[in-house]
């Protein structure tokens, strides 16, 4: 039971990081993440494994310091919350384009501009439609509990080597600070760079030995004909991503007449909605995407032809809800239940809303 | 078995620790746990509240509109809380400091003088007083399990405080008085 | 009547050599305009990797500007870097090979101004890594806009009428400023316009990779070059501007060393 803990999701992300065999975390401090680094600092991770721990002086400057170090072939992280990841969308733009392995943690809160502390869900967009520029895709986990925010910062490194490709763990305000009971991950060995050539291929620049040519990390390529081919690489790896690395958990959909579709603290909140509602004789279920790109198209579709209807329930305006939208592709009603601004929903709130939306479809 | 509780107060009265406490002794008895605090700014001084979860299964929500226990310890809180516990809840309470008092007849309410009984043995227990009173009425977790997530949730140069904190759970126990009782 | 025809192989097998091109720089034509400092820096920088014996173990950055292509000429192992990033992108590699040497190759807008927080804050960490900065007084690439060191009443396409440092600011030392940071061990300041100015200049970017060897801190080799597209001159023209008037305001020698 030792491996047992209580542990906030920023504090248990960062534990797993180090336990992942991470070489290196590059941060700077922002309200709802600064745990973080925060208990990197604490932990000291270089005498555990020798992972390298950086407060950068920007979250310009982090991410391009992971952007450095990745391209070394090392596992490397960083993490921030919604202003930073603006910032931040630059270098993972630049990241995409060289192929860049590493993960990038948002601890979301409610926007925008500078917005508030409180959680959010309002940078969906921005994390599965591009948010930086150019034709790119990354990787999205949304964790929905603790345990989540520590299992996934090992599934993001491996999904991240495995395609060379940025892989960003969509969480919120609310796991960030919750504490939950947390089964940590056994400790993972670091990587030589023998090793990583081994598993991934020799694309890192770790110095030119005579045997090979040189390696170069860029994303510039002055001829277009080059950039296109390279631009039908990209679209041919996400096509690949897309076919094998759809996550979702389906809640009591079987039955289900009306499903709800939510990610992170909004899934949470939903199944508590499940329970209300089924003790009313309401038979709800949800959907909760695990992978918020690539989203799970398919299961919903499926569902539509059992299900009276959707409500997408997020912590934003609606962003979610298009994604479902297109999913469902007109088979049944989909709306959206939402609050902003970092304001939670209550299960009770999101029931009202289902029940309406239940009365509309009759 | 699940239980829901909400614990209300001034930040600095150990509302955030009580929970952390409570939680990790939930752990020790293989219950499902959790945490969720008001975080920001308003921390320091401030009102601070915790959700704390126990359930013998998986926790849906860590975020709620309605509690099967209330642990109020100022009076805004009590405002913002006293309608948020399920019918046949329970609201407990230190009086202290308390003008508008719950009207509530369709719950339990207790009282306990935390900040009198503490001043007793040491003020910083405060909280353990009035989480000693809470397991009176609600006997969610077992004593040793609470030694255990003393420890467990205690920085190992403060373990000498243990007793002092255990103390102060038995002086709850003994000193909390039901007002209502559904 | 024949004409004798002597192939370069011919020289080169008949002559003494005296001067051989490094192998870590590759057979390709330079992207730069005739006349640029910038292909006499890659040289000087690609040799003394060579010279020390470092060339396995190096890795160098490519900056936003003229030299964005660098790594299409040196023949190491490369990044490029998003636009001022570079010394976080060099901080970046340093930190999880600390074993390796690396560089970074900017100019003045990438250094000076864009990236002017990245520039200070790895010096001021001390960053053990060598920083070349090619200091020609306008963005080359973009088409001779005004940089952060042009020179007051110095005209480029956006100060057309000659910078005017009330509104525009001053040209700015950036060499002096980081070379009061206690982590950089080494601010120089050189040209490479004349053979006299290159052989110094090489010397600079010898001792700054021997400080990274010797985990020293920041070693910093600002090179005062000409543009002379930019400048709108002719190359004899510009480096005499150069001389005159670059020089007279980023005066040459060590800062800090």
């Amino acid at each position: 039971m030792e491996d047992v803990k209580l542990m906030k999701g920023n504090e248990a992300m960062a534990e797993a990081a180090i336990r992942a065999g991470a070489d290196a975390y590059f941060g700077y401090p922002i309200t709802p993440q600064s745990e973080v680094i925060e208990y990197l600092m604490m932990e000291k991770p270089e005498n555990r494994t020798g992972m390298q721990v950086l407060q950068a002086e920007s979250e310009v400057a982090a991410i391009n310091m992971v952007y450095g170090a990745a391209a070394c072939g090392k596992r490397v992280m960083t993490s921030s919350s919604s202003p930073g990841i603006s910032l931040k969308l630059e270098g993972i733009s630049y990241m995409a384009g060289s192929e860049l392995p590493c993960l990038i943690a948002n601890v979301m809160r409610g926007g925008p501009g500078l917005g508030t502390i409180q959680p959010g869900q309002a940078d969906y967009f921005q994390a599965v439609k591009g948010g930086g520029h150019g034709d790119y895709r990354l990787i999205v986990l949304a964790p929905s509990t603790v345990q989540e925010m520590a299992d996934f910062v090992d599934l993001g490194f491996e999904l991240a080597f495995k395609y060379r490709n940025p892989v960003m763990i969509l969480s919120d305000g609310a796991i960030g600070q919750m504490m939950e009971k947390v089964f940590l991950p056994d400790q993972k060995e670091r990587l030589t760079d023998k090793e990583v050539i081994n598993k991934y291929g020799s694309w890192a620049t770790t110095g030119k030995p005579e045997s090979r040519e040189r390696n170069i990390i860029t994303s510039l390529n002055l001829k277009s004909e080059v950039q296109e081919n390279h631009n039908f690489h990209l679209q041919k790896k996400y096509k690949s991503i897309e076919e094998n690395e759809i996550r979702y958990e389906a809640i009591q959909c079987d039955d289900a007449e009306y499903i709800m579709v939510a990610f992170g603290t909004s899934a949470r909140i939903c199944q508590k909605v499940i329970q209300l509602g089924r003790d009313k004789g309401l038979k709800l279920g949800l959907l909760r995407p695990i992978t918020l790109w690539p989203f799970p198209k398919q299961i919903i579709n499926k569902l539509a032809d059992t299900s009276k209807g959707f409500l997408s329930v997020e912590m934003n305006a609606g962003q979610m809800i298009e994604d479902v939208q297109l999913a469902v592709n007109g088979k049944a009603p989909v709306s959206h239940y939402g609050r902003m601004g970092g304001m939670i929903p209550s299960p009770s709130d999101v029931l009202v809303a289902v029940e309406k939306e239940l009365k509309k479809i009759g | 078995m699940t239980e829901e509780i909400i614990i209300a107060g001034f930040g600095g009265q150990g509302v955030l620790s009580m929970g952390k406490i409570l939680a990790y002794s939930g752990i020790m008895q293989d219950q499902e746990v959790s945490w969720m605090p008001s975080y920001g700014p308003e921390m320091r001084g401030g009102t601070a509240n915790v959700t704390v979860i126990l359930s013998d299964d998986r926790i849906n929500s860590p975020i709620l509109n309605e509690f099967d226990t209330a642990i109020v310890l100022n009076q805004q809180s009590m405002d913002k809380f006293e309608s948020m516990v399920k019918p046949g809840g329970l609201l407990l309470y230190d009086p202290n400091g308390i003008s508008h008092h719950p009207k509530r007849k369709d719950i339990t309410i207790a009282t306990i003088e935390a900040v009198k009984e503490a001043t007793l043995i040491n003020r910083k227990t405060f909280n353990m007083v009035v989480m000693g009173a809470f397991l009176k009425v609600h006997p969610i977790v077992k004593m040793d399990n609470i030694h255990r997530g003393l420890k467990k949730s205690l920085p190992e140069r403060h373990h000498h405080l243990i007793p002092l904190n255990e103390e102060a759970i038995k002086k709850g126990m003994a000193k909390v008085q039901i007002i209502h009782k559904v | 009547m024949t004409e004798a025809v002597i192939t370069p192989e011919e020289i080169i097998k008949r002559g003494k050599i005296v001067f051989k091109k490094t192998k870590n720089m590759l057979d390709k034509t330079l992207s730069y305009c005739p006349g640029c400092g910038h292909g006499v820096a890659h040289r000087l920088v690609m040799e003394v990797i060579e010279e020390m014996g470092i060339t396995e173990d190096t890795i160098g950055v490519a900056p936003v500007g003229c030299s964005v292509l660098a790594y299409e000429f040196m023949n190491i192992d490369m990044q490029q870097a998003a636009h001022g990033r570079a010394p976080a992108v060099a901080t970046g590699i340093k930190r999880v090979l600390p074993e390796k040497y690396v560089f970074t190759y900017q100019g003045d807008g990438d250094l000076a101004a864009i990236g002017t927080a990245e520039t200070i804050h790895a010096c001021n960490r001390g960053e053990n890594i060598v920083i070349i900065f090619i200091n020609n007084g306008i963005y080359g690439m973009t088409g001779g806009q005004m940089a952060p060191t042009t020179l007051q009443g110095m005209k480029s396409s956006t100060s057309p009428y000659g910078r005017v440092v009330e509104t525009m600011g001053y040209p700015l030392k950036i060499t002096e400023m980081v070379a009061m940071l206690p982590g950089v061990a080494y601010a120089t300041r050189q040209a490479v316009h004349e053979a006299k100015y290159v052989r110094k200049a090489k010397r600079a970017i010898r001792k700054a990779f021997e400080n990274q060897k010797d985990k020293k801190g920041t070693s910093i080799v600002e090179i005062v070059s000409n543009c002379n597209s930019g400048w709108k001159m002719t190359p004899v023209d510009s480096n005499k501007w150069l001389e005159e008037n670059m020089l007279a305001y980023f005066p040459l020698g060590d800062i800090k060393k």
